[in-house]
């Protein structure tokens, strides 16, 4: 039972880790780091989840639930996203997001 | 009662047989192929006579008139329920006779055509076409109402432009064929009009309804005038146009002898015997609705066919492709037909013009048939169309020269041939009717016997040209059906028409009228004998008339500019000032809106397609900041 720590300790994390994320994805060349930073992004949301349950509602669980669901999800679309990546790899010799280009006009 | 079911095998034959040989001609032996099409014609035909010798001996009579019997009948388009186009067989008098004229014609020039298209390129599609024609007529003849018959004859105007164009490889024979169907369905236009305008007026296309005597066509003859004449009268002139069109009357009767490009078992078909009187064949069809409620129209058709067989015939007299000559004498003829249905009245004897017309009708279609087939030996043999090119034939094709003869004599009205009685019919009808009708048929008899035999004489004496190889006769399959035909023209004026196909249907007496007999036979044999001094032996006395008639001999040669008055009208007229600012205005302003349209679409969506990058993180960017930008709105701004 962790005891003493307000609940703005948790969501002053997440938020830095959301927005770590959103940095990342929007930044980054490389397809796996930007992977990595969309991990980073549902990882926040999962501690807001899990600080809101914790604090406010202490005799439910269903913000563990979601952050469970939330976790299956992920690790499924990071299974998706590295087969698209691979796939990319194969067709363009790279992974730099800006040389996947073919869906413009 | 007896039962005419199986009369839908008249039409279900040739369309089948249409189907296996147009489909699977090009797998069978060209001569199968001939073959399968002449013995499915030949069952038609044995059907058509048995229908025939049913109806007119053992089908029941009320009141001693034949009636009308619907054998078949199927709604196709139920378009209101009072109104609906069916698909269905009638028999009546007129029906039953046509019957026997389409099929006796088109076996006999199926079996002919087995010799005379012998070895061509396209055999079995030749004979695909014929069966066609033959299904499209058929369902023309027995149509039960008026729709129907609108849209067999379309398809027997197909059929036509099919068979003109078979020699697709020809200029003139593609050209003759867009003629004529763009003439006849320009008159078309004219018959659909008038289907509409009738049919609005009557609420029904039912031909047994329309022309009852107490149906709403006749009874309602009130309505709105134009032009002081009744919308009925209206609707029966257009309807006639379509007849005028496709039986070739003045003035769209320029596609006719053009239409002669076509090989001669056709013309002898469609453009002589059957085709070109189906114009008469709806005259007659409506023939009370004319009559009783629309006398003016019924003048129209008198006039336009008067007309028609003196312009025809003057012109006959001058042309000399034999085919040619033949086409303006089948136009001459059916203007006398339409002539005798004008001058008929309705009923008993005063119908003598409506008999006279079918009964011609019947006798044309075998002469006509017959010198048609002819002139296809002779082209056979001679291998040119033209009578400058021929002479003292008479030695070399002894058949055709007697069968041709026999056709001569009968179409110049000389007695007991069938050609007379008829023709001393339409005559003694246009006498009782109408003084000047009557002159001018009287001088177009004469006519007619003398461009006959001037044909003849130029053809089968005169001089003997120097032929390429010594011309031979047609083999049997092609002079079999002349003597049947031969045997036709001369017997068919025996068939007592005025007990059978009469207006009213029922039988009424008519005789030879002597006073109209002896000079209409005179007149006749006026001609024959001037074009025995004129052609008989090479002479210098056409040569001399032609000079001395300089001016009327040209314009009657060149068939009195009416090709060109109408060239003048289309290109000069019609192409120069209605249908080129119309081509301007499509291109530059309906156009032009169209494409301005799509400049200013392109143009703006050159512009903004940079947004449509591909680039992942740039619409990452976007959206990020389009859901930031949200969210301070929702939290600080939506208060």
């Amino acid at each position: 039972m962790i005891t003493g720590i307000p609940i703005h300790y948790f969501l002053i994390l997440a938020t830095l880790m959301f927005f770590a994320g959103v940095y990342g994805f929007l930044t980054r060349r490389n397809l796996i780091t930007v992977l990595m930073s969309v991990e980073l992004i549902l990882n926040a949301v999962n501690i807001n989840f899990m600080a809101f349950n914790r604090y406010l509602y202490p005799h439910k669980m269903e913000g563990m639930f979601f952050s469970l669901f939330v976790i299956a999800v992920a690790a499924s679309e990071a299974a998706v996203a590295i087969a698209i990546i691979i796939n990319i790899y194969r067709r363009f010799s790279t992974i730099n997001v800006e040389d996947a280009h073919e869906m413009k006009y | 009662m007896v039962n005419f079911g199986y009369t839908i095998w008249i039409l279900i034959l040739p369309f089948l047989m249409f189907l296996l040989l147009g489909l699977a001609g090009h797998k069978l032996k060209p001569k199968l192929s001939g073959l399968l099409g002449t013995i499915g014609l030949g069952i038609i035909t044995a059907l058509s006579y048995v229908t025939a010798y049913k109806y007119f001996f053992t089908s029941e009579k009320v009141d001693e008139a034949f009636q009308k019997l619907t054998a078949f009948n199927s709604v196709w388009l139920q378009l209101t329920e009072n109104l609906h186009i069916d698909i269905g067989i009638l028999l009546d008098p007129i029906s039953v006779m046509m019957l026997i004229v389409v099929t006796t014609v088109s076996f006999m020039v199926h079996i002919y055509s087995i010799g005379y298209m012998h070895g061509e390129k396209g055999f079995e599609r030749f004979f695909a076409f014929l069966s066609l024609f033959t299904f499209s007529m058929l369902g023309l003849v027995v149509a039960t109402n008026i729709f129907q018959m609108y849209i067999f004859w379309e398809l027997v105007g197909v059929s036509s432009y099919l068979l003109i164009g078979f020699y697709y490889t020809k200029p003139s024979a593609v050209r003759a064929s867009k003629k004529a169907f763009i003439v006849t369905r320009f008159a078309d236009m004219g018959f659909l009009i008038g289907i509409l305008i009738l049919s609005f007026n009557t609420k029904t296309f039912d031909f047994i309804t329309l022309t009852s005597l107490s149906g709403p066509a006749i009874t309602q003859t009130g309505g709105a005038a134009f032009m002081g004449l009744s919308v009925l009268t209206w609707s029966m002139i257009f309807v006639y146009m379509g007849g005028v069109g496709k039986s070739a009357m003045f003035p769209f009767h320029i596609w006719l002898p053009d239409a002669m490009e076509g090989p001669t078992p056709v013309s002898a078909l469609i453009h002589a015997a059957t085709m070109v009187v189906a114009g008469v064949y709806l005259v007659a069809r409506m023939f009370p609705i004319y009559s009783i409620a629309a006398p003016d129209a019924l003048e129209v058709v008198a006039y336009v066919g008067a007309f028609s067989s003196l312009l025809a015939a003057v012109i006959a007299c001058t042309q000399t492709d034999i085919k040619r000559v033949l086409a303006y004498s089948t136009m001459s003829q059916i203007g006398y037909m339409m002539l005798a249905l004008g001058v008929s009245g309705y009923g008993g004897h005063d119908g003598l013009g409506y008999m006279a017309s079918m009964f011609h009708l019947f006798t044309h279609a075998m002469f006509k048939a017959l010198l048609f087939l002819g002139a296809g030996a002779i082209i056979h043999a001679v291998h040119s169309n033209y009578m400058t090119e021929m002479g003292g034939l008479r030695k070399y094709l002894p058949i055709t020269h007697a069968t041709f003869l026999i056709a001569c004599l009968t179409i110049a009205g000389v007695p007991p041939l069938s050609g007379f009685f008829s023709k001393d019919e339409i005559l003694t009808a246009a006498l009782h009717h109408n003084k000047l009708l009557f002159a001018v048929e009287y001088a177009v008899a004469g006519l007619t016997a003398f461009y006959m035999f001037r044909l003849y004489f130029s053809i089968f004496w005169g001089k003997e040209r120097h032929y390429h190889h010594t011309p031979h006769e047609a083999p049997l399959t092609m002079t079999v059906p002349l003597m049947i035909l031969a045997v036709g023209s001369v017997f068919s004026g025996f068939i007592p028409f005025s007990k059978l196909v009469t207006s009213d249907s029922r039988p009424f007496e008519s005789h030879i009228e002597m006073a109209v007999a002896i000079p209409s036979v005179l007149i006749g044999l006026v001609g024959i004998f001037v074009a025995y001094i004129m052609y008989s032996k090479e002479t210098a006395i056409p040569d001399k008339l032609a000079t001395t008639f300089k001016y009327s001999y040209k314009w009657a040669y060149n068939k009195f500019y009416i090709d060109e008055v109408y060239l003048f009208v289309t290109k000069n007229i019609i192409f120069r000032y209605i249908s080129t600012p119309i081509a301007w205005f499509d291109r530059h302003i309906v156009d032009g809106t169209m494409n301005l349209i799509a400049l200013v679409t392109q143009l703006v969506s050159f512009r903004i397609r940079g947004f449509q990058s591909g680039q992942l993180q740039k619409y990452g960017y976007v959206f990020v900041t389009g859901a930031i930008a949200l969210a301070i709105i929702f939290v600080y701004l939506w208060k």
